[in-house]
This record gives C-alpha cells, sequence and structure tokens, in this order.
C-alpha cells in the first residue's frame, strides 16, 4: 500500500484491514474505502480502456460522475457490470473486474483502433454511420463479430440474479436531496417548523464537500460542523435521514424516486440488496451540489489526469496520494485548494498552471507562499505518458487562443485539472425547471423566474439549494440553503423558524471560461483532445459534427455519442456544447443543453422491479381448484389473470391426445369442468328489470324466477362486447354470467350507466365472481352422477328443466344448480360457495368414477362449443361484429324500446347486407385443420388479392372425426354452399365449403335429456 | 355436511419474519348497500355487527365483528362464518320496503391479520398510501391498490393491521407479504 498517507483519511478506519480482488490478484484496504481509494492506494492507476479507441484509462473522478473506472462486480449469480469504483463501497471479499479489453487490461487488441486512428480517424463523428456501411454484408459477418468480441461496455450477467429488491413508498411534508452542506442547512431550516422532512444522501456520508475542502462554519471545521448538524437531525422526531439513498428521478407533482443501496457494501442473504423509495412529497429541496469540469488539452485522457476536487477528495477523505508529484491545471481558484492539500500531504507541486491573465484570490496567493510556481495565462500543451502520466508541457496562452513561447516541461505523475463546476441541475430539470446562463460564473443554474416545476396547486413545489442553485461559495451556498429550507416549510403550510448558520467567506478571483487549451503540431487539431472520456468523444469530433452540418445539441450528441452510455456526459456535456457552441459562432445559451432525463445515475433493474420477480412477477388468480387440477397433470394456460387447465395431459399423452380423449368422454360418458372463473355479477333492485332490458340486447325482465336466459351486451356502437346466462335469483334479484375475462369489464360498465346516465335507477351491483366455485358436470351421465353425488333436491327432466335453477345441497355442500349447456350435452353449472369449491369437486369426481368421469380443459370447452356453433367473446368478436352479424338477431328485441345499442343498430353500415356474416367452413380434406385468422378468397387473381373474410375458429372435431371452422365471410348468410379458397403460406391452397355454424345436433336433442 | 376450507387453510407465517401473517379464516362478509345515514340501516347495521356505521374511510370493530366503510353507498360487515345467513335474512326484515343489497361474499375474500414491529412499513412496502400514524391511525380503513392487486387495509391496534383481497389472489399476498417482511428487510422508517 505504497500510495497510502501515514495518516489522516477522515473516511477510513485504519485499525482494520479488508482484502478485495481486482483482475483475479489479491489487494487490500481499509473500511471506509471506496473501491476506487483502495486501487489507488495500491497504485492501480490504469483500471480499464476506453470504448472506442481501447485507450488506457484511469480513475478521474471520486464520485457519480466517474466516466472511467467502470467495473464488473461479483460473479455468476451475483454479477452485475458497468459499476462505478468510485461509488463503489470496499467490503471484505469483494471481487472487480476491469472492462474493454481482451484479452488483458495490460494487453489489448483493441488498442489497435487506436494505433490506427492516430493516422487517420476512423471512429470519428459519426462512424457507426460512416464506416461499416459497406459493403452491406460485411456488417454482419465482419464488423459486428469483431466489435462485439473487442468492445462493448461490460459484459451482459449470464445467471439470473439472487439478490432481492423492494420498494417502499413514502410520504413526506418535505424532501431534501442531498446530505452536503446545502441539503444539511436546508432540512435543519425546514426541520425547525415542525413539517416532516426526509433527508436523503446518495454516498455513505454527509457532508459532501464539507468533509474536504476545509471550511469553517460557526466556528468549527467542516467535518465537526456536520457531525453536530447530522446529531441535532438524528433527535428530531420529524426527521428521517438517509444515507446510500440517491435521488433518481423526478416527475409531476413532487413524486420522486430515491434509489437506496441497502446491502452493496455488507451483502447478506435476507437483505435486500437494492430499495426503490416512491416519494411523494409537498415540497422537495434539490441540493444536489455541483460537478467539477475537466479541461480540454492533449492528451487529458492519459491515467493520472484526474479532477482536482477528486484529488483532493483521496487524499484527505482516504489518505490515498495519487502520486509522489503534480501538475494542477486551471481556470478558476477552487483548484488551488487541491495545491494547498497536496502540499501538506508531502507531494511535490510543480506547478499551478492557470489559463487566467492574474491568479489574484487569497488561495493563489496562498499557494504561492508555500514557493509553489503558478503559471499565469497558461495552459497545459500536451500530457505526456501512455499508460500513466510522466509529464505535462506547459506554454504560454496568446490572446488569439494558441499556445506561443517555448514549451516548458513538468516531470509529475499526477495531473490535478479544474475546468470550473457544474451545478448538479439533473433532477431539477427532470420535472420541468428551467435553467439559465451564468456568464460570470460559466455555468447553468437554476432559473425559476423561466419555469420551476410546480405542484398540483399549481404554485412551486421544488427549490434548489447552495450549490445545485449556482451558490459556489460555502457562504452563499449555506444562506441560500437556509432560505430555501425555511420557504419549503412555509410553501407546505408550515412556520419556519429557521436557525442561523454562517461559513467563513473566502475571497475568490471569478472563473475564466475556457474550453479548449491549444496544443502544437500533430495535436493541434483537438484528435487528442478528449471531450467525452466513455465515449472517446474529442473536440475534433465535435468540431467535425459542426461542420457536417449537425447544429441542434441533441442531434449531435446522437452523431458524436457525447454524453452518451452510463454517465450520461456528467463531465462532458457542458465542454461539449461550449467546443460546438464555439464552432458554430453562437453563444452557449443559444446551443443549449441536451435533456435531462431520469435516473440521474443508472439504477438497478433489480430495484425497478422490486418484489415482483419470479412467482409474484405478475399476480395470478386460482380457482380453488387450482391444487387438484395441478395434481390431475394439467396443463395450464392463461385467461385473462387466471391459469386455467387446456387440458389434462395423462401419461403418454400430448395435447392433441388429452383433448380427443376429453371430448370424446364428455360427448358419450361424462365431463367435468371447473368454470369457476367465469364472471358472476349480482344485481338487485326494484328498478332491476328495467336497467337489464337496457344493459342486454333482450328482454330480461320477462325472466321469471328459476329461470336462465342467454343474454347479449353491446355498447353503445351496437357491437357485441359481452355474454352470459342471466338467472332470475329473486323477485327483484339476477346474476348475471360473464365471460372469464370479461367480469371486470362488464363490472365497471354497469356501474358507469348507473353513476352516470341512470342515477335514478333503483339498482345495485355487486361483483361476487370470487364468491363462487363453480363447475360444469356435462354429458349423457350428468345426472346421474350429481344424483350419485347425493343431491338433496329432484334434478329430473321434469323438476329441473333446461334453462332452470335451484338451490340445494350436493354432498353437504350449499349450491345453486344451474341447467344450462355450453358443451350441447345434458349439462350441470354447480356454484357453491368458494370454500366448498374443493370438497364439491372432490365429490363429484368420486361420484362420476362408475360413470367413467374426467375432468376436461379449456381447449375441450373450445372445440365442444364449436361443434354447436357457439360463438365466443374474443373469438368470432373483435369489437366490430353485431349479434346479426352472428346470426343472433334471435336474441335482439324488437319489442324494446330501447337498449344500449339499438339506435346505433339501425344505421345504414351496420345493416348493409353485405356485412361480414358468421358462416360455419367444411374443408374439403377432413383433416385439413385450416389455420386461426386465414382469409378467405373468391379467387385467385393478380395482386393485390381482395380477401372476403377470415377464420374465427378452428379446430379438429373428434365428434365429427372431421375439421369444423367458423368465419366471418361478406355477406356469407347468402353463400351457403359456396366454395371458398383460403391462400396459404407455401403457395398452399385450400378449398372450403360454406356451411351452417351448427354442425352437431341442430334440434339439440342431446342437451333436452 | 362438507366443512368450508379458505384458500390458506389457516396458514402461518412469522419465522425469521419482522412479523406474523396469519389466515383469518372463514369469515361471515356480508356487502351491504344502501342509504348509509338511514336509522333503519345504521339500527341494523348495529344489531348485527356491534357497530355503528363506520365513518369514511374508517373500520369500527365490536371484537370480531365490525363494519369496513367501503363507499359512500357501501359497507362491508364481518361476522362470525355461519352468521352470515341469518344476518342477511335480519337485514331483508329490517329494510324491507327500503331499496337496498345485502350480498354474502363471505367466500369472496382472503382476509389476513399482519401484527409485528414490521407491520406498518410492509404496508408501505406494497402499498403507495401514507400509511404514518398521522395519516393512518387504528381505525382506519383504505382500499387501494398493494402488490400489483386490489386490496383493502385496516388498522386494527399500533402494531395490527389486516387485509382482504379477492380469494383467488389470497395465496399471492400471502406469498408476497412473507417474502417482503424477512427480518433483514427492516426500514426503520416509521
Amino acid at each position: 500500500m505504497t500510495h497510502r498517507l501515514d495518516t489522516g483519511g477522515r473516511l477510513i478506519d485504519r485499525s482494520q484491514t479488508i482484502s478485495f480482488e481486482f483482475n483475479g490478484s489479491t489487494l487490500s484496504g481499509h473500511p471506509g474505502d471506496t473501491l476506487a481509494s483502495a486501487l489507488l492506494a495500491n497504485g492501480k492507476k490504469m483500471v480499464g480502456r476506453s470504448f472506442k479507441y481501447h485507450r488506457p484509462r484511469g480513475i478521474v473522478a471520486s464520485g457519480a460522475e466517474e466516466p472511467n473506472a467502470l467495473m464488473g462486480l461479483g460473479a455468476g449469480k451475483s454479477f452485475e457490470p458497468n459499476q462505478r469504483a468510485t461509488t463503489t463501497e470496499l467490503f471484505d471479499g469483494l471481487r472487480a473486474t476491469s472492462q474493454n479489453h481482451w484479452p488483458s487490461l495490460e494487453f489489448d487488441v483493441g488498442a489497435i483502433n487506436a494505433a490506427v486512428a492516430s493516422v487517420a480517424p476512423v471512429l470519428s463523428a459519426g462512424f457507426y454511420y460512416k464506416t461499416f456501411m459497406f459493403p452491406r454484408a460485411a456488417w454482419k459477418h465482419v464488423y459486428e463479430p469483431f466489435i462485439r468480441q473487442a468492445a462493448g461496455l461490460g459484459k451482459a450477467p449470464k445467471e439470473g440474479d439472487e439478490a432481492s429488491y423492494e420498494h417502499f413508498h413514502v410520504h413526506t411534508d418535505v424532501l431534501v436531496i442531498g446530505g452536503g452542506m446545502a441539503g444539511i442547512a436546508a432540512a435543519r431550516a425546514a426541520a425547525s417548523s415542525g413539517a416532516r422532512v426526509m433527508l436523503v444522501e446518495q454516498t455513505a456520508n454527509w457532508g459532501g464537500r464539507a468533509l474536504a475542502d476545509d471550511l469553517r462554519i460557526d466556528g468549527l471545521g467542516g467535518p465537526d460542523w456536520v457531525a453536530r448538524e447530522i446529531a441535532t437531525l438524528e433527535a428530531m422526531p420529524n426527521v428521517s435521514l438517509r444515507t446510500r439513498c440517491m435521488g433518481a428521478g423526478m416527475y409531476d407533482h413532487g413524486y420522486a424516486i430515491l434509489y437506496e443501496r441497502v446491502s452493496d457494501h455488507a451483502p447478506a442473504p435476507g437483505v435486500p440488496r437494492h430499495r426503490l423509495w416512491r416519494v411523494r412529497a409537498e415540497q422537495i429541496i434539490v441540493a444536489s451540489g455541483a460537478i467539477e469540469r475537466p479541461l480540454t488539452f492533449a492528451m487529458n485522457d492519459v491515467p493520472g489526469v484526474m479532477l482536482a476536487s477528486a484529488v483532493r477528495d483521496y487524499v484527505e477523505l482516504y489518505g490515498v496520494l495519487p502520486g509522489k508529484s503534480a501538475v494542477v491545471a486551471a481556470n478558476n481558484d477552487d483548484a488551488y485548494r487541491t495545491a494547498l492539500s497536496l502540499h501538506r500531504a508531502g507531494v511535490e507541486v510543480k506547478a499551478v498552471i492557470d489559463t487566467r491573465r492574474e491568479a489574484i484570490g487569497t488561495l493563489a496567493d496562498q499557494v504561492r507562499g508555500l514557493g509553489i510556481p503558478v503559471r499565469e495565462q497558461s495552459g497545459i500543451a500536451m500530457v505526456k505518458g501512455k499508460t500513466e502520466v510522466e509529464g505535462a508541457e506547459v506554454g504560454q496562452l496568446s490572446g488569439s487562443g494558441q499556445i506561443t513561447g517555448p514549451v516548458e516541461t513538468f516531470v509529475c505523475d499526477v495531473v490535478a485539472m479544474s475546468g470550473g463546476w457544474s451545478p448538479v441541475v439533473h433532477l431539477y430539470s427532470h420535472c420541468g425547471g428551467k435553467l439559465r446562463w451564468d456568464d460570470e460564473q460559466a455555468m447553468f443554474r437554476p432559473a425559476p423566474e423561466r419555469a420551476a416545476p410546480l405542484g398540483q396547486t399549481g404554485e412551486i413545489n421544488t427549490r434548489c439549494a447552495g450549490a445545485a442553485n449556482g451558490e459556489l461559495q460555502a457562504e452563499h451556498c449555506l444562506a441560500d440553503a437556509l432560505a430555501a429550507g425555511a420557504a419549503a416549510a412555509r410553501a407546505a403550510g408550515f412556520t419556519a423558524d429557521a436557525p442561523e448558520m454562517h461559513a467563513d467567506a473566502v475571497d475568490e478571483a471569478p472563473i475564466n471560461a475556457h474550453w479548449f487549451t491549444p496544443s502544437t503540431g500533430k495535436y493541434a487539431h483537438g484528435t487528442k483532445h478528449w471531450v467525452d472520456f466513455q465515449n472517446d468523444v474529442t473536440a475534433a469530433d465535435v468540431r467535425l459534427a459542426a461542420r457536417e452540418g449537425y447544429e441542434s445539441v441533441e442531434h449531435t450528441k446522437r452523431y458524436t455519442t457525447l454524453g452518451m452510455a452510463t454517465d450520461q456526459g456528467k463531465l462532458s456535456n457542458i465542454n461539449g456544447l461550449a467546443l460546438l457552441a464555439e464552432q458554430l459562432g453562437k453563444a452557449i445559451p443559444e446551443v443549449g443543453t441536451t435533456t435531462f432525463r431520469p435516473p440521474y445515475t443508472p439504477i438497478s433493474m433489480g430495484a425497478i422491479t422490486g418484489r415482483n420477480v419470479g412467482p409474484l412477477f405478475k399476480p395470478v388468480r386460482k380457482t380453488r381448484m387450482q391444487g387438484r387440477h395441478a395434481e390431475n397433470g394439467a396443463d395450464f394456460e392463461p385467461v385473462g389473470d387466471w391459469y386455467r387447465p387446456y387440458c389434462f395431459r395423462r401419461p403418454g399423452e400430448d395435447r392433441e391426445k388429452a383433448v380427443t380423449r376429453e371430448i370424446l368422454n364428455t360427448r358419450e360418458r361424462v365431463g367435468l369442468l371447473d368454470a369457476s372463473t367465469l364472471g358472476k355479477i349480482a344485481v338487485k333492485g326494484p328498478d332491476a328489470g328495467t336497467f337489464l332490458d337496457l344493459i342486454y340486447t333482450n328482454m330480461m325482465s320477462s325472466l321469471k324466477p328459476g329461470r336462465c336466459r342467454y343474454g347479449l351486451m353491446c355498447t353503445e356502437n351496437g357491437f357485441l362486447f359481452d355474454d352470459g346466462v342471466v338467472v332470475k335469483t329473486g323477485e327483484d334479484s339476477y346474476l348475471l354470467h360473464t365471460t372469464s375475462g370479461g367480469a371486470d369489464r362488464v363490472h365497471a360498465h354497469l356501474e358507469e350507466w348507473l353513476q352516470t346516465e341512470w342515477w335514478d335507477m333503483k339498482v345495485y351491483v355487486t361483483n361476487v365472481t370470487d364468491q363462487w366455485a363453480q363447475v360444469a358436470v356435462a354429458g349423457p351421465k350428468a345426472r346421474a352422477v350429481i344424483e350419485g353425488a347425493g343431491v338433496a333436491a329432484d334434478i329430473s327432466a321434469e323438476a329441473l328443466p333446461f334453462m332452470s335453477y335451484i338451490e340445494t345441497e350436493i354432498a353437504g355442500c350449499p349450491v345453486r344448480l344451474y341447467r344450462i349447456s355450453f358443451s350441447g350435452e345434458l349439462s350441470y353449472e354447480i356454484a357453491t360457495p368458494a370454500n366448498y369449491g374443493p370438497a364439491l369437486w372432490d365429490a363429484l369426481l368420486a361420484a362420476g368414477e362408475a360413470h367413467g368421469i374426467m375432468p376436461y380443459g379449456t381447449e375441450a370447452l373450445h372445440v365442444m362449443r364449436a361443434e354447436k356453433g357457439f360463438i365466443m367473446i374474443g373469438d368470432e368478436t373483435d369489437g366490430t361484429v353485431t349479434p346479426h352479424d352472428l346470426g343472433l338477431s334471435w336474441a335482439v328485441s324488437k319489442k324494446k324500446t330501447d337498449f344500449i345499442g339499438k339506435r346505433a343498430m339501425a344505421r345504414p353500415d351496420l345493416v348493409r347486407t353485405d356485412r361480414k356474416q358468421l358462416v360455419g367452413l367444411m374443408t374439403e380434406e377432413a383433416g385439413e385443420v385450416l389455420p386461426d385468422g386465414a382469409h378467405a378468397v373468391e379467387a385467385m387473381t393478380a395482386p393485390p388479392v381482395r380477401t372476403i373474410g377470415h377464420v374465427t375458429s378452428t379446430y379438429f372435431s373428434p365428434t365429427l372425426g372431421r375439421s369444423i371452422a367458423m368465419a366471418l365471410i361478406e355477406g356469407g348468410a347468402g353463400r351457403m354452399g359456396e366454395v371458398l379458397s383460403f391462400p396459404l403460406e407455401g403457395d398452399r391452397m385450400v378449398k372450403a365449403t360454406i356451411c351452417d355454424p351448427v354442425f352437431l345436433d341442430k334440434e339439440g336433442a342431446r342437451q333436452n335429456v | 355436511m362438507s366443512e368450508p376450507v379458505t384458500v390458506l387453510n389457516g396458514a402461518v407465517a412469522h419465522e425469521g419474519l419482522s412479523v406474523r401473517i396469519e389466515d383469518l379464516g372463514p369469515v361471515g362478509q356480508i356487502t351491504l348497500r344502501g342509504d348509509l345515514a338511514a336509522p333503519d340501516l345504521q339500527g341494523v347495521v348495529y344489531e348485527i355487527a356491534g357497530v355503528g356505521v363506520p365513518a369514511p374511510l374508517s373500520a369500527a370493530f365490536d371484537g370480531t365483528r365490525g363494519a369496513l366503510w367501503m363507499s359512500p353507498d357501501e359497507l362491508l360487515i364481518l361476522t362470525a362464518y355461519d352468521a352470515a345467513g341469518p344476518a342477511i335474512a335480519r337485514i331483508g326484515e329490517a329494510l324491507a320496503g327500503t331499496h337496498h343489497m345485502a350480498e354474502d361474499v363471505s367466500d369472496a375474500r382472503t382476509l389476513v391479520r399482519i401484527t409485528g414491529a414490521g407491520a406498518q412499513e410492509l404496508m408501505a412496502k406494497g402499498a403507495p398510501l401514507d400509511v404514518s400514524d398521522a395519516a393512518f391511525p387504528v381505525g382506519t380503513m383504505r382500499r387501494t391498490h398493494f402488490a400489483e392487486i386490489a386490496v383493502g387495509i385496516w388498522r386494527r391496534d399500533d402494531m395490527t393491521w389486516e387485509m382482504m383481497c379477492l380469494q383467488s389472489f389470497g395465496q399471492h399476498l400471502f406469498d408476497w407479504l412473507a417474502a417482503s417482511s424477512l427480518e433483514g428487510a427492516r426500514v426503520n422508517y416509521f
């Protein structure tokens, strides 16, 4: 650990040493380290290779903005790519592998791109669009396989994630995002009012820059002040504090998504890895700080070139020396703090290179006082070194922006750069906050006067505070945050009594907006001036894009890939658009920023999904007999939210054989169907009959108690949308059966008409679908089975005729017994309160054993109803089909003065005789089953061939020993006996004859026994 | 006579959890729709549930009997399982001639009780509601969505919450609650 200082490092616990693995070798660090600080402490400067050119890259930053140090973490079921080393807390046993190299970090084939690129920039702006276009086939067979092997940003995990994740919903008065100086002050101000306050911080530590920047607040050093204030907040019952919790996204009306990394730093079984907080806040304060910008000079990507603030963080927070001798490059005063920090830590600071004409601030004076040379109006012409920094060539900047005069070389192994600071305006922008360009500070900052995020009352509900609001100086930052906290509390309806806080002012000289440091010789054109490290975009690329006509910053982003991928340009955006503006001859605010979209940094897919994985992925409705079915070999299929048995397979059977057996057994003996999913809606009230007459196309008010009637429901457009049997259960009460998937839709339909149109009707409805388990017993032996199971009533043909119903008991289960049939057989539907469902099922199976009973599934149900020509909602209907189209005119009342859809059915388009109408089809070859949806033509012509309809249901009927189908055909009712052609795939043509859609027992003799 | 068996069949989950989750078993449940302000209705509710008509968004209990406010014209009455039938008959008598609906839904829903230190935060893991003490005091009843299904949640005491969902989702709810309440998944927010 040669790079660890003997003392210092505010965040690390030196009393313990932990070990971790990097690219297979074992290294050590301390609790409190990040993976990045531990790698630096171990002398690992090069930690990855770049995306396009595979250039050696090192750690640049110390936080969320890191573009280079992306790692694959973990292995197998815990492997995750593209994790930033700077935000990864070190723990004992951590495993990390660097990315974007093949075969190894030190020797990489892809680096040849870089060698070629130094001659001709083959991967320059728009390289995807230009380079790999020709020959066309080469992309698939040559370029893409090579690129995939040699490059890519991390590797996709191969195994399922073993970790668990969850969501958490919170409502609060004030949410403060960011636990630095501003966030803490804002939270204190808001909390003083008694408002519920939630303060969150993305890292594991409170304080932000107050931990590293040598500030004095209220007479205390930064870290002591932070500790005192956090202790105060912790003691307040109305305040909730959470670290490792990042503001990820902000949405309308105070809805925010936070991303808590619960156990990334201490993985343990049973502990969620991440937690997604879904917060609804009356008021939000964004105190997300600012991010330092790199300077754009030649070879600014060599490992060892780092942000000045990051260098300072590694020294102050982790006791890590990024190098032994340093050059600091700056265009502002803040970078001088790094020179001071390095000097204190014993690093030889060779010089501070300042682009400004004069360096006159207090901090510059302090640096000079230590004997460190300050080069004014100077820039780094080029960094020397390949896999790590070996020195910096420095030259004088001319008024025209060129390097003039002799170049001075400083030997060093670290270059600390600072191009100024950009407020983190991402979250503010997510929810509609607008920005303005501050020329003096060279930054985009929130501009609530242009547009601020609003709450549901139309008042401002989101404020930025501190550095995020463009207030970079500690004393202004603090005052701004206190004001924001108090304003938020007031806006939330509280009276704030904000505490007083003062930070000592430091006299800082203004920044000098400086976007490009010129070079000399072959690098003069910016081909080695990296703007976007993660995507290998250079200043030359941005300029080329502008010259090629890309004026919009959004287009330039896509064309050059500037600001794309996992870091979304946190370091590159402002530098890139400033260069674009310069090339276009426009002002920066004219060019504007790209759009900030959630999440702020990538969040895990697991956190988004939460608990809804594996068996909990999607709620599945189960009937009470589901367990029985599973034991009985059921092969399930989804039906709406339900899982229903498609068929019950016996050993050696495929689906087709099982379905055939179930149908024949039901037709010849008796079958048992779980019909619990059928929708059931109770309707009651003095106006129930009137109501149902309006809801259904046919008459329901004339139904006698104890009787059943099949009915159709249409939309106001006259199109059929649900069907089922209506039962009159009492003097003013009915039970409506709906399709399995349709119960909720029909229930909502009934409530809507009752609540919005017919509010004066005395009718109540209740969805009772889940109250009942329902079983259909169908087949010649159905009555015998029910009698055998012990029914407490006479169910003879005389006592319980077709389409009637009784309440009784079977095998001790209270039941409603309906004599209705969807199969054409003698059939009963038996409903019992759900808690008796399994008992009833068992009793019927046992009683049916002697009669050869077998359960059947949905496919047998479908085939048997098709044999009878019964329609299925969703097969024969598609929202454009009327009852008349389906030959169901008998179920549309001519007597009733009105019902939903009646008016529409009189429209010319709905009475055309050439509408598509339901017909039966019999193929010429009895064994040929038409494909579902096959189109019919009258004759084949030259394209385009006009089709006259399509197949809606098609099966092989075991009962009839041949294929059957139903179809909707233009003027079908008048085409009986016509032969239609169905052109199929592979130039096949199948011919079928139009027939009556009732294929079996048209007179209904089988069910009337 | 067959015995009624609920979906969860009396299941209990508590090992390794920050809560105890238990099936309430068969419970008499009656959907009562009508004019909640009518004295006759209020009288019969008191008679069969032992409580007055609860205020909007609240629930009232007399031991295991009680009434939940479901909507401006709907209550859910809870009774013993066997008492539901006679209670409906009694409502019919008491409200004869008055438009109302009393429907036996004793088998339609699964009811579970969640007790323990982690109960409140378990509610917040699944429901978008504010379940803080201030917004959800004892006696509150809310219908909301939870774990992607429709539920009712009411708070019996500080650490006791009860929930209901359609019985066809009962197993899903129970499994989701158990998976989300491991001791290691405490949030410690409230």
